[in-house]
C-alpha cells in the first residue's frame, strides 16, 4: 500500500470527481469531497515523512520503467509542494460545504465538487510527476476546471473574467507544450531526470534556448508574473469565496514549483543563471511587481480585488527570492510558497465569511463589521498582520529571509531589502483601510447581521492558527525550505 | 538564408505562419467566438510542429517486421537475428511525438469546448458576443 503512495495521490481524487458529478444530492458530494480531501492531505504528509526519512521515491507507472515509462519522481522539493496543497485543500473543502450552498446554485453543487477535485488532482499530478508531457496534461486539467469553477461565481463577471483566463491560460499552456516539443527534438526524452542528463550536451543550440524562452513565458503567464497577470484579478475577485481561497493559496505556488522544477532542475542552476540570465531577466519583473501592484491594491474598493493585486505583488516577493540565484533566496522562495497560501487562504476565507453575512466584499459595506462579526474581523486582522510581515506571524519569517538573502549579496542589494521593508509598509496602508472600514466607522448594514456560522469560522481560524503556529515556530518550515532550496540548486540527479 | 534551407524547412514556416495567424486573430478581435477560432489555429499550428518532427523522409509507419516470434525450426535465437538485422536496415517515423499530440488534441477539443459553454453564458447575461460591448454593459452598471 505504502509503496503505491504517489500514485493514489493522483488517482483518489481523479476517481472521486465523476463520483461526485453523479451524486444528485449536494451534501453527500460535499463530504465526499472533505473526506477525499483529508486523505490526499494524509497521503502528502506520509509521502513527506518518507522523503524526509529515505530520500528520493521514485514510482513507475504500471512497472515501465523510465525514461520509456512514466515516472513520478517525489524528492523533498515537490513533496514540500504536495503538503501546501493538500494542506490547504484539507481546510478549504469544509469550509466550502457552507459557502457553497449560498454562492452557488443548488443543481450545480454536485458539479463544483467535481471540478474542484479535477482541479485538486490536476495540482497535485503537476507536483508529482517526473515527466514533462505530464505536467502539461495535469495544468490542463487543473486549468479547465479552474475555469469552471470561476464561472460558478454569482456576479455575472464571472463568465467573462473566466473567459479571459481561458484564453490567456490556453495561450500559457501552449507555450509550454512548445517549449516541451522542442525539447524532445533536442533530446528525445521526455522524463525529466532523463533530460537533466541530456541538456547539457546541446545546450549550447538555439532551440533548447528558445525552448527555455517559450517555457519561461508560459510559466510566468499561469504563475501571473507582473505584465503576465491580467487574468488574475478579476478572476479571483468574482470567483466564489472557497475557489478565491483555494485558487490564491495553491494554483500559482504550483505554477512557481513548475518554473523552479523546469529552470532549476531540468536545466541546471548553472545554465540559467550563468547562461539564460534568469535572475537579471526576473529581477526587475519581481520588483516592479511588488511596488506596483502593491500600489494599485491601496486604490482597490473592493477587498477581494484589492487582495487579489496584493497576490500579485506576493508572487513578486517569490520571484524576487529567486532571483537572488543563493540558497538564502530560494529558500525565501519556497518558504512563501507555504507562507503565503496560509495567508491569503486566512484572508480569502474571512472575506469569505463576510459575503456569506453581507453579500458583498466593498469597503464601504463592510463598515462597522468589527462589533458585528468580532471573530470574522479578528482573523482578518490577524491575516493582515501576517500579509504585512509583522513578527510572530509567518509573513515575517518570509521577509527575513528575503531581507537576508539581499544581505548576503551586499552591495546595491542592499536596496532591494530597503524595497522590501517599504512594500511592507504599503501592505500596511491597504490592510489599514479595511481595518478602519470594519473598526472605526459606524455599522450601516442590515440590523439583523450576526457572526458567521462556527462551519465557517472553523476552518478559517484553523488556518489563522497555522500563521501563527509556524510563525512562532518557524525553524521546521525553514530547515525544509532550506533542504529543498539545497536540493533544487544542486539538481535532479543528485 | 538559401533558398534551399527555406525550402527544405517547409514546415517550420506553416507552423510560424499559422501560430502567428493564430495569435493575431486572438489579440485582434473582439468577437469572443474569433478569440475561440484563433486560440484553436493557434493549438492547430502546434500539433502540426509535433507531428513534422517525428517524420523522416523515406520513413515507414512504426510497425515491427520480421517475424517476431519465430519459426519452428529457427528457434528463439534465430528469431531474434532476423527482428534484430530487420529493423536495422527499416528507417521508421518516431510515433511518439504522434501520441503525444492525440493528447493534445484531446486537450484543444475539451479547451474549446469549455470557451464555448462560456460563450453561451455569457451570451445568456449580456446578449452580446462583442467584448467593447460588454466593457460598456459593465461600464454603466458600475
Amino acid at each position: 500500500m505504502s509503496a503505491h503512495l504517489p500514485i493514489l495521490q493522483v488517482v483518489v481524487p481523479l476517481l472521486a470527481a465523476p463520483v461526485c458529478a453523479v451524486l444528485r444530492h449536494g451534501r453527500a458530494a460535499a463530504w465526499l469531497a472533505v473526506l477525499v480531501s483529508w486523505s490526499v492531505l494524509a497521503i502528502a504528509l506520509a509521502l513527506l515523512g518518507q522523503v524526509m526519512a529515505t530520500g528520493v521515491i521514485s514510482y513507475h507507472i504500471g512497472d515501465w520503467v523510465p525514461p520509456i515509462g512514466i515516472e513520478y519522481r517525489v524528492d523533498i522539493v515537490n513533496a514540500w509542494v504536495l503538503v501546501i496543497v493538500a494542506s490547504i485543500a484539507a481546510v478549504v473543502a469544509p469550509y466550502a460545504v457552507t459557502s457553497v450552498e449560498h454562492e452557488v446554485a443548488a443543481r450545480r453543487i454536485p458539479l463544483f465538487y467535481a471540478a474542484y477535485l479535477l482541479c485538486l488532482s490536476g495540482l497535485l499530478g503537476i507536483a508529482i510527476t517526473g515527466d514533462v508531457f505530464n505536467v502539461f496534461v495535469f495544468l490542463e486539467i487543473s486549468s479547465l476546471s479552474a475555469y469552471a469553477l470561476i464561472s460558478l461565481g454569482r456576479p455575472r463577471r464571472a463568465l467573462t473574467a473566466a473567459f479571459r483566463y481561458l484564453i490567456m491560460g490556453s495561450v500559457g499552456a501552449t507555450f509550454i507544450v512548445i517549449g516541451i516539443g522542442l525539447l524532445y527534438v533536442m533530446t528525445g526524452s521526455l522524463n525529466m531526470a532523463d533530460l537533466a542528463d541530456l541538456l547539457p550536451a546541446v545546450r549550447d543550440s538555439r532551440t533548447v534556448k528558445v525552448a527555455y524562452g517559450f517555457l519561461g513565458v508560459g510559466i510566468c503567464l499561469k504563475l501571473a508574473l507582473f505584465p503576465l497577470h491580467l487574468w488574475l484579478p478579476n478572476a479571483y475577485a468574482f470567483a466564489p469565496s472557497p475557489v478565491t481561497a483555494f485558487m490564491a493559496s495553491t494554483a500559482t505556488k504550483v505554477a512557481v514549483y513548475m518554473l523552479l522544477r523546469f529552470f532549476l532542475s531540468i536545466f541546471g542552476a548553472a545554465f540559467s543563471f550563468d547562461v539564460m540570465s534568469l535572475d537579471q531577466v526576473l529581477l526587475p519583473l519581481a520588483l516592479v511587481a511588488v511596488v506596483t501592484m502593491s500600489l494599485v491594491a491601496i486604490f482597490q474598493v473592493d477587498v477581494k480585488r484589492l487582495l487579489a493585486y496584493s497576490s500579485v505583488a506576493q508572487i513578486g516577493y517569490m520571484i524576487l527570492g529567486l532571483s537572488f540565484a543563493s540558497i538564502t533566496g530560494l529558500t525565501a522562495t519556497l518558504l512563501h510558497l507555504f507562507n503565503h497560501a496560509l495567508m491569503k487562504g486566512a484572508l480569502f476565507m474571512a472575506l469569505g465569511c463576510v459575503v456569506y453575512r453581507i453579500g458583498s466584499a466593498h469597503i464601504d459595506a463592510m463598515a462597522g463589521l468589527g462589533k458585528r462579526m468580532p471573530w470574522t474581523m479578528a482573523a482578518f486582522v490577524l491575516g493582515g498582520l501576517s500579509l504585512v510581515g509583522v513578527p510572530l506571524t509567518v509573513g515575517f519569517v518570509s521577509k527575513w529571509y528575503l531581507i537576508l538573502g539581499a544581505l548576503e549579496k551586499g552591495g546595491l542589494w542592499i536596496a532591494v531589502a530597503v524595497l522590501v521593508l517599504l512594500t511592507s509598509v504599503m501592505a500596511l496602508v491597504y490592510v489599514w483601510r479595511v481595518v478602519e472600514s470594519a473598526y472605526m466607522r459606524e455599522f450601516a448594514g442590515d440590523e439583523g447581521t450576526s457572526e458567521a456560522p462556527p462551519s465557517l469560522l472553523l476552518p478559517t481560524w484553523a488556518l489563522v492558527a497555522a500563521n501563527l503556529y509556524f510563525g512562532i515556530d518557524g525553524v521546521r518550515t525553514a530547515a525544509v525550505a532550506r533542504q529543498a532550496a539545497e536540493a533544487l540548486m544542486a539538481g535532479i540527479g543528485s | 538564408m538559401s533558398l534551399d534551407f527555406f525550402v527544405s524547412h517547409y514546415n517550420y514556416w506553416v507552423v510560424i505562419f499559422l501560430m502567428m495567424v493564430g495569435f493575431y486573430i486572438l489579440i485582434s478581435r473582439g468577437n469572443l467566438i474569433k478569440k475561440i477560432v484563433g486560440l484553436n489555429v493557434f493549438q492547430t499550428s502546434v500539433f502540426m510542429l509535433y507531428i513534422s518532427m517525428g517524420k523522416i523522409t523515406g520513413g515507414t509507419p512504426p510497425i515491427l517486421v520480421g517475424d517476431p516470434h519465430g519459426d519452428e525450426s529457427g528457434g528463439a535465437g534465430a528469431a531474434e537475428h532476423v527482428v534484430g538485422s530487420a529493423a536495422e536496415h527499416v528507417v521508421y517515423s518516431n510515433p511518439l511525438p504522434h501520441v503525444l499530440i492525440l493528447t493534445a488534441i484531446v486537450v484543444g477539443i475539451a479547451t474549446t469546448s469549455v470557451g464555448l459553454a462560456l460563450a453561451v453564458r455569457i451570451k445568456e447575461a449580456y446578449g452580446t458576443l462583442e467584448e467593447d460591448e460588454i466593457n460598456r454593459i459593465e461600464a454603466r452598471a458600475e
